[in-house]
Formats: C-alpha cells, structure tokens, sequence
C-alpha cells in the first residue's frame, strides 16, 4: 500500500461520514423550499444523530442478540461500501479486494440483516417492512448489478476505481448504453433510498412505508446508527452514481496529490446538484401505491437489461 | 497404511468398503441406539472425513484403473480414479462426515424403520455414491446407481406408515427409473456400433455428430432427472420432505451432485468433443430451472419442502455455468470455458456444504419441536442459539453474501458471463446478457427466499405455546452442523487455493485451464490481466475492523445504557403473535409478482363469515399440465390393455399356446 492509497483512503471514509447526514439535510432543505415550506436546519441530522447516541436505548424484551449487533453490521457495511466506491480518488487499497460485485453483495448484507433485525421483535409492523424491503430489494439489486455490467464491459474491469478511471480519462465518447443504464440507475437509487415514489421517508403511514417500518422497534444509539447507515446510503449510492456516469474530477492514477484536495469542492459541487436533482423528482411525483413498486422496479431492471443489450449490438 | 492399499485408488475402495462394513454390522444389534448411533454413525463420519483426506491428496495425482473381478463373468467392473472423480469423492466425504455426526444424534426411537436396517441402507447408499464416481464402465456405473436409487429410495420411505411418504418415495423411483433408462439409452449410444460397454470404448468410439446430439440429450434428460431439473424436477418437493432430515441433507447436498458429476462425465470425458449448441441448452435448462425453482422456494410454507426448491435453484445455476463451459469449449475459448467450469463445480462444492447445513438444522428444529410448518414455528433463536446462529451461516452463505461461499461461486459465474461478450455466434452473444440477468435476479430472490426462511423459523415470538419447550441440539448434532458451518466459511476464504485444485480438473477432463495467477495466495484473480478479483479474506478482515471499531467507538463515546421494555410497535399495545408474518404473507410479493408462474387457489371469506378462514394454496402448474395429463394416458393405455386379462385359466393357456406358434414361426 503507498501512502497516497492510504491518504485517498482515509480521506473518502472521513469525508463519507461526515458529509453523509450534511447530504440528506441538504436534500431535505431543497424539498422544503420547492414545497413552499420553511426550511429546517441543514445541521438537523447531526443535532438528531448526536441526540440519539444520549439517549439511553430501550430494547423490546424479546429481542435477540441479532437486533443488537445489526445496527453495528449494517453501519459496518455501509462505511466499507463507501471504502470501496471511488468518490474522490481511484486510488484506493481495497480495489483489489473487492469489486463492483462484492459492492452490490455488501449493500444486499446490509439488506438482509436489517429485514433480520426487524423480523427479530415479532411485531407486525417488523415483519412487514421486512418482506417489503426484501421485495424492494430483490428487483433492485439485479437492476444494479446489470447497470454496472454495462459500465464494467464498457471498460473491461469489475473493479469500480478502474472503471471509473477508464470513463475519467478516456477521450470523451457517446454511450448510448449508459444512458439507459444511467434511467434504470436512477430508479434504483430511488427505490432503494427509499424514496418517493417508491418509499416516503417523511411518514409513518403504516399503508406505505417501507424503511421506516424496519426501523420502528431501534431508539437512541441503534437507531442513531440505522440513521447515519441510511444517510450512508443515499451518499454512497450517490456516489456510484457520479464514478459511472459523471466521473470527470476525481483523483486518478498519475494525478499529482494535491488533485485529491480539489477533488472535494468538485465533489461538493456534484452533491449539491444531485440533491437538488433528487429533491425534485420528489417534489414532481407522487407515491406509488406499494404494490405498483414492482412494476417501477421492473421497468429498471428492464432498462438496465437494455443497456447490456445495446452495448453488445453497438458496442459502445 | 497397510501393504494391501498401494494407491489413492485402494485406500478409497477400501473406505467404501468399510462403510459397506459399518452398515452390515448395523443388522447385528439392529434395535440399539447407542451402538448404532454413538458408535456407527461416527465411524462412518470418520470414514468421510478419510475418504475426503484421500480424493484430496489424490487430486493431482496421475489417473489409476483397476478391475474388481465381482458380477456376472466375463463382465468384471472397471474402476478408475481421475481428478474428476477425486473431487467429486472429496464432496461426498467431506459433506457426509458432517451429515453422519449429525445422523449420530439425530436418529432416535421412532417408527418406521429400526435403526440398524436404517444404517445399512444409510452407509450403502455412501458407498454407492462413490462407486457410481469411481465407475469405469456402464455395467459398473448402472449397477452402483440403481443401488444409490434404490437405497435413497428406502431411506426416503423410512416412515413407510404414512401413504404421504409412500407416495412420495413411488413418486422418486418412478423418475430415478425414468432417468436411469435414459442414461442406460445414452450409454447404448455412445458404444458406437463397438458393443464394449467399457468407458474406454466410449472414450475411443467416433460418433457421428449426430449421434453424440443424441447421446448428450439422453444424458442430460437422464441425469437432469437425478439432479432435479426443470421439468423433471417434482420428485424433489416430495421426497426431500418425506425423508428423515440427514438423508434429506445426503440427497440435496451430495446425491444431486452426481448427475453433475454424470453429465460431466459424458460431455467432456466420453463424447470428448461437445458443440457448442448443446451448451445454450443446458443452459436454458439450468436458467429456467434456477428461476423457476427460486420463484417456488420463495411460496413455500414447509421448511423442507422449501429447501428443495431451492435445491432446484441451485442445480440449475450450477447446470448454467455448467452450459456456458462447454458454449465455451465449442467455440475453443479454453480460459473461459475453464472459468465457468470452475464456477459451477466450486458452486457443486458449496451448494453440498451450505444446503446439508440448512438441512440438519431443520432436521433439528424438526426434532425439538415436531413441526415442519413455518407458520407454527418462530422465535426458535432464544431455545435453541447453537442451530439458530449455525444455521444463520448456512443462510447468509445461500444467499450470496460476501466474504461466504455462496458468493465466491457466483461471483465466478458472473465474470465468465461478463467476459464472454465475443462468442462468434450472434444468437448466443444475444442470449448471454438475458442469462447474467437470470443469474442476478437468481441470486437475489434466493436472499429473498433465505430471509423468509430463517426469519420465520428463528426470529420473532413462537407461534405456538409448545415452541416454549423447544430444546438445543444434542452435541453431536452441533459438532455435525459445525463442521458444515465450518465448510461454508474456510470455501469463502480460501477461494484461490480452491480453484487452484479445481485447475487440476478442469485440465483433465476438458483440457481447458485458467492462466497461472500472478496474484498473491490470498487474492483471487482467475483471468489476470483483466482487472477482475475479490479477496474474501481481506474483505472480511475489513468489515469486521469497521464493525469492531465502530462497537469500541460507541462504547468509548456514549454509555453503554438499555432498557428492555415491551415492543413499541406503532403504539399497539396488544401484540400477539399471529399478527407476524406467517410464511404465507411473506411470500405474498412474490405470488403478486410472479402470478403466471403458480396455479394458485384462494379461499377468502365474505363479509359475512362468522368463523372467517383464509387460504391459499399453490401448486406447480408442470404437475397440471404435463404430470397429469400423461398419468391420465398411462393408465388409460394400461385399461386398454386390462382387456386381455380374463381371470381364466383355459384363456392364458390360449395365449401361451399363440405365442409359441408365432415365435414358431418367426423362428422357422
């Protein structure tokens, strides 16, 4: 390992944990004002995440062990994933180790130890969001995978800082493929956010929520971090987003140090304007009910199956 | 060792006899539990765990024959050790070690069966196994697999009181025997005019293309028959129920294993040369049996029955690499044809381990609770933590999950579809995308179906006041899932050193190879050169630093305070526990998604119902439409023929008497 890995690596955990919950409040803040409300504080989420962590927990008496140790798996995965994804440099020591694949793997453990968790108490509410997750997540989780196939065939790799590198630093081509991938992404990044139109984070309506219900038996230090593990989320998934369809900016092999350092306003810039852009699809669409979830997902999974297709007809 | 046993050859021979010893000796004290139990069971363990040391020693070492003079004269059998039948001997010993630990406490004072009969048919059904892999000549090879049938048959039929399970075990024989014909059709095929049964003739016979066509088909309908593809797939859901819980484990984990290693044996080691259009078959067959086999596992609400379709999942993902592999081999691209052969036989490897885990672990929670339907069970993790977080393993891996095996084989499945994007064939290169979009949507309903099925056993409150008294394993029990749980984890860890014995195969028998890796031991990187790899090691080393730092990290910062109190749930207060999901809410999506799959009866009560009841039920729509039918033609054309059979003496004479004027003159 050279010490720039290591500084890259570093500075994308540091920079993934601290900017994560400053995403969703910025997401928040921008659904408030195209919603004509009064916006809450960008700094909500961390004055929410550091009340929770003083809280002392309240733990439902048929709880096992498993409820109490996946917070900490999930947060786990979560921060590993953002390890892995070249967000600011592609420079980065687990390359190696684990791949786009292994990503998609570490997002389906944090998936199935949250259904766990919540299935753990045997409240009503628990089991439901956990077959919806799963159900969520099943049709979501191929969807990803094909869309990165596209990107990994495009540039003959499954690690994604060398995809990323390979779409950085090539002369600039027109890939039809990835614009169907990139609809199907998007989808994705929707469904599995749980964001509307699939999922709405602002309510408790039992009739349609998703995430929530997963989270209903957590309090103080665990749901403190479920919480953070979901900003981690949204972060991550946004930053899949950037190394596959707008990777100019980051760090790459041969880039003087100090390419790392401008790399974090650029990746402001790129957070500030998917927030914006995510908060307006949110504000333009409406809830679908749950069972129209499927089709949605389907549509993207449809979408990202295109993309390979065109790719292997046009070859690009 | 001995001076009789000069090669790997003799120490396995000698092995299976040794469990063809430990099965006799069964019959001498047939009703002891504790001879048969404490003391059999675990010396064929040993015998497995022997067995496995020997196929993995003798992995690289130079193929052997021998001729065991036993059968009919002039027909000795033909025995031969390669690298093929080694690996597929260490599958059977080390998976069977586990299961017969487990055997060892698990067989207990019931009906049916006595347990020394149930120990003989056990260890014969072993030694079977491995006869049918070591076997040189189709004599040979037919005669050890119908024992396997037959056995698996008997130990399917142990409750032979209950007509559910006889049922279920002629259901099995009739589709063992189906398959048998036809693989005894494709051996008459693959002689090739020469009328040597030996697999050398075959090796040797030049067939027409044609005929090698045909003789793939029928081994692959034969085989597939053994391995629960899709159509021939409905023995699976019944026997593997019906059957004690370790036998249940032996059939899924290792029993369908050799028709894999069957039709290895025939495409790549007898017919030699495979086009590559037989390969887009099987793969449409593997694919569409993955799909169809997870889309059921996901509907199901008896826990066995459940693993079965998921058995049917996993045939058909290893059918799919399997398909791919020789794709490639026709279309001479020996170094992916390598990789998608390791893919499905390391998957071979894995699906023994983590479904013979999962097995046990229902045979367990069978055991303490007598109840196989998920909707009466629940909460099990708190009576019995041992097979709760054992089975946890088996679950994840099953699921595909980083840094376990499941995820390995798969990871190796999707980078040999994800590098075969220039086949010459256009049809297939259309075809490939569509297959990696099954294998993925495979791969995530089995997470799906894995999350039902430990959820609703283990986690949440019992479903059933009697699930209070549940109890843990007994030791050997937990020693057997162990080892299992064992296997799971060291196959995800070591991926590398795996698939460096697998070279060793796939060198042999299809003469196709992987280049030389140039990573370090710990990084797998099957085509270097491509930037491709995974370390499952590291991987894991990672995630568990960031977990435990993040464990320490609350610690040191934040107190360390909990309450228990009653759940919140919404501010419900009487929560009860049959507003779970049962298993049938929470395959609900999937019977949603996936309608035209099911042949589904719902039962809903009208508003008006005094004692409403809801009920739906599933059922498989190949039994419907082909199963059925053809029953009907069967037994209509057996009525037809019900005709010459009068119940008189002077009649049947007559008949003799034509006959022999007709072979009369036939003969004249």
């Amino acid at each position: 390992m050279r010490p720039i890995e290591i500084l890259t690596q570093l500075l994308e955990l540091i920079v993934a944990l601290v900017a994560a919950p400053l995403f969703v409040g910025w997401v928040n803040q921008c659904r408030a004002w195209l919603q004509n409300r009064s916006a809450p504080s960008l700094w909500l989420p961390y004055r929410g995440i550091r009340k929770l962590f003083h809280k002392d927990a309240v733990i439902a008496a048929g709880a096992s062990r498993l409820f109490r140790l996946a917070p900490y798996i999930v947060f786990g995965a979560m921060v590993v994933a953002a390890g892995i994804i070249p967000s600011m440099g592609t420079r980065l020591p687990l390359t190696r180790v684990a791949d786009a694949i292994a990503l998609v793997g570490l997002l389906a453990m944090a998936r199935v130890f949250m259904s766990l968790a919540a299935m753990d108490i045997g409240t009503a509410f628990g089991t439901l969001g956990a077959r919806r997750e799963m159900m969520v997540g099943f049709l979501a989780e191929p969807a990803l995978l094909m869309v990165i196939f596209v990107a990994s065939l495009i540039s003959a790799t499954t690690a994604l800082p060398a995809i990323t590198e390979h779409l950085a630093t090539q002369t600039l081509g027109l890939y039809p493929s990835l614009a169907f991938t990139a609809v199907a992404f998007l989808m994705v990044l929707l469904a599995e956010n749980a964001r509307i139109p699939v999922d709405n984070p602002a309510t408790h309506l039992e009739l349609t929520m998703i995430h929530e219900a997963l989270l209903l038996e957590y309090s103080a230090r665990h749901l403190a971090l479920m919480e953070w593990a979901a900003a981690l989320k949204l972060f991550n998934y946004a930053c899949i987003g950037f190394a596959l369809f707008i990777p100019w900016g980051v760090s790459t092999r041969g880039s003087a140090p100090a390419a790392l350092l401008a790399s974090i306003p650029l990746l402001a810039v790129k957070l500030a304007a998917a927030g914006t852009f995510l908060a307006l699809i949110e504000t333009v669409s409406a809830k679908l009910r749950v069972f129209r979830a499927p089709e949605f997902l389907a549509t993207a999974f449809l979408f990202a199956v295109l993309g390979l297709l065109v790719h292997l007809l046009l070859g690009a | 060792m001995t001076p009789l046993i000069h090669s790997p050859l003799d120490a396995c021979l000698t092995l299976l006899a040794l469990w063809v010893l430990i099965g006799l000796a069964g019959l001498l004290r047939p009703t002891s539990l504790i001879f048969v139990g404490r003391t059999l069971f675990p010396l064929g363990a040993l015998c497995g765990v022997a067995l496995a040391v020997v196929a993995l020693l003798s992995l690289g070492a130079p193929t052997e024959r021998a001729v065991l003079i036993v059968g009919l004269p002039d027909l000795p059998m033909h025995l031969r050790r390669d690298a093929l039948s080694s690996f597929f001997l260490f599958l059977l010993g080390a998976a069977s070690a586990g299961i017969s630990v487990f055997a060892a406490g698990y067989f207990r004072k019931g009906h049916g069966t006595s347990a020394g009969l149930l120990c003989l048919q056990y260890h014969l059904f072993l030694a079977s196994m491995g006869f049918v892999l070591l076997a040189d000549d189709a004599y040979a090879f037919m005669v050890a697999w119908e024992t396997m049938a037959l056995s698996s048959y008997f130990l399917v039929t142990t409750q032979h009181s209950l007509g559910e399970i006889r049922r279920a075990g002629f259901l099995y024989l009739l589709i063992a025997h189906v398959g048998a014909l036809a693989i005894l059709l494709a051996f008459g095929v693959m002689q090739g005019g020469s009328w040597q049964f030996t697999f050398d003739a075959m090796r040797g016979a030049h067939l027409t293309p044609f005929w090698a066509a045909v003789a793939f088909l029928l081994a692959l309908f034969g085989f597939g028959a053994k391995a629960g593809l899709v159509p021939l797939h409905v023995w699976l859901p019944e026997a593997h129920p019906a059957a004690p819980s370790p036998v249940s484990a032996l059939m899924s984990g290792v029993m369908l294993k050799t028709a894999v290693y069957g039709v290895l044996r025939v495409t790549f080691d007898l017919l030699g040369a495979p086009q590559w259009w037989w390969g887009v078959v099987a793969l449409s067959v593997g694919l569409f049996s993955a799909l169809y086999g997870v889309v059921f596992a996901a509907a199901q609400t008896d826990m066995k029955r459940l693993l079965a379709w998921s058995s049917i999942e996993n045939v058909g993902i290893i059918f799919a690499g399997l398909g791919l592999a020789i794709v490639f081999h026709g279309v001479r691209m020996s170094g992916l044809a390598a990789l998608a052969l390791i893919a499905a036989l390391y998957h071979t490897l894995n699906h023994a381990f983590m479904k013979s885990l999962l097995f046990c672990g229902t045979g367990a929670v069978l055991h303490s609770t007598g109840e196989r339907n998920l909707g009466r069970l629940g909460g099990l993790i708190h009576r019995m933590p041992w097979v709760a977080w054992l089975t946890l393993i088996g679950t994840l891996a099953l699921a595909g999950l980083p840094p376990l095996n499941g995820f390995v084989s798969e990871w190796l499945l999707l980078q040999a579809f994800l590098f075969a994007h220039q086949v010459p064939q256009t049809f297939v290169n259309m075809l490939l995308p569509l297959g990696t979009a099954v294998v993925a949507l495979a791969a995530a309903l089995a997470a799906y179906v894995m999350v039902k099925f430990f959820g609703v056993i283990f986690l949440g409150q019992p479903r059933e006041a009697t699930l209070l008294l549940a109890h843990d394993a007994s030791v050997l029990e937990r020693i057997g899932l162990l080892w299992l749980a064992l296997g799971c984890v060291t196959l995800g860890l070591i991926p590398t050193q795996v698939v460096g014995a697998l070279r060793i195969v796939t060198r042999q028998l299809a003469r196709v190879d992987l280049p030389d890796p140039t990573a370090p031991w710990w990084l797998l990187e099957p085509l270097p050169g491509r930037l491709a790899s995974y370390s499952g090691l590291v991987f894991l080393l990672a995630a568990t630093a960031v977990v435990l730092l993040t464990i320490l990290a609350v610690r040191l910062f934040y107190h360390q305070r909990v309450r228990h109190d009653a759940p919140w749930d919404c501010g419900f207060v009487r929560l009860d526990p049959r507003m779970q999901d049962t298993a049938e809410g929470f395959g609900q999506p999937i019977r949603h998604i996936f309608e035209p799959f099911f042949a589904m009866q719902r039962e809903l009560p009208s508003p008006f119902d005094s004692t409403p009841r809801y009920r739906v039920s599933i059922a498989d729509r190949i039994w419907q439409r082909l199963y059925q039918p053809l029953g009907t033609l069967v037994q209509r054309v057996a009525d037809a023929f019900s005709v010459l059979q009068r119940g008189r003496i002077a009649t049947y004479l007559l008949y003799s008497f034509v006959t022999l004027v007709l072979l009369l003159a036939v003969v004249l």
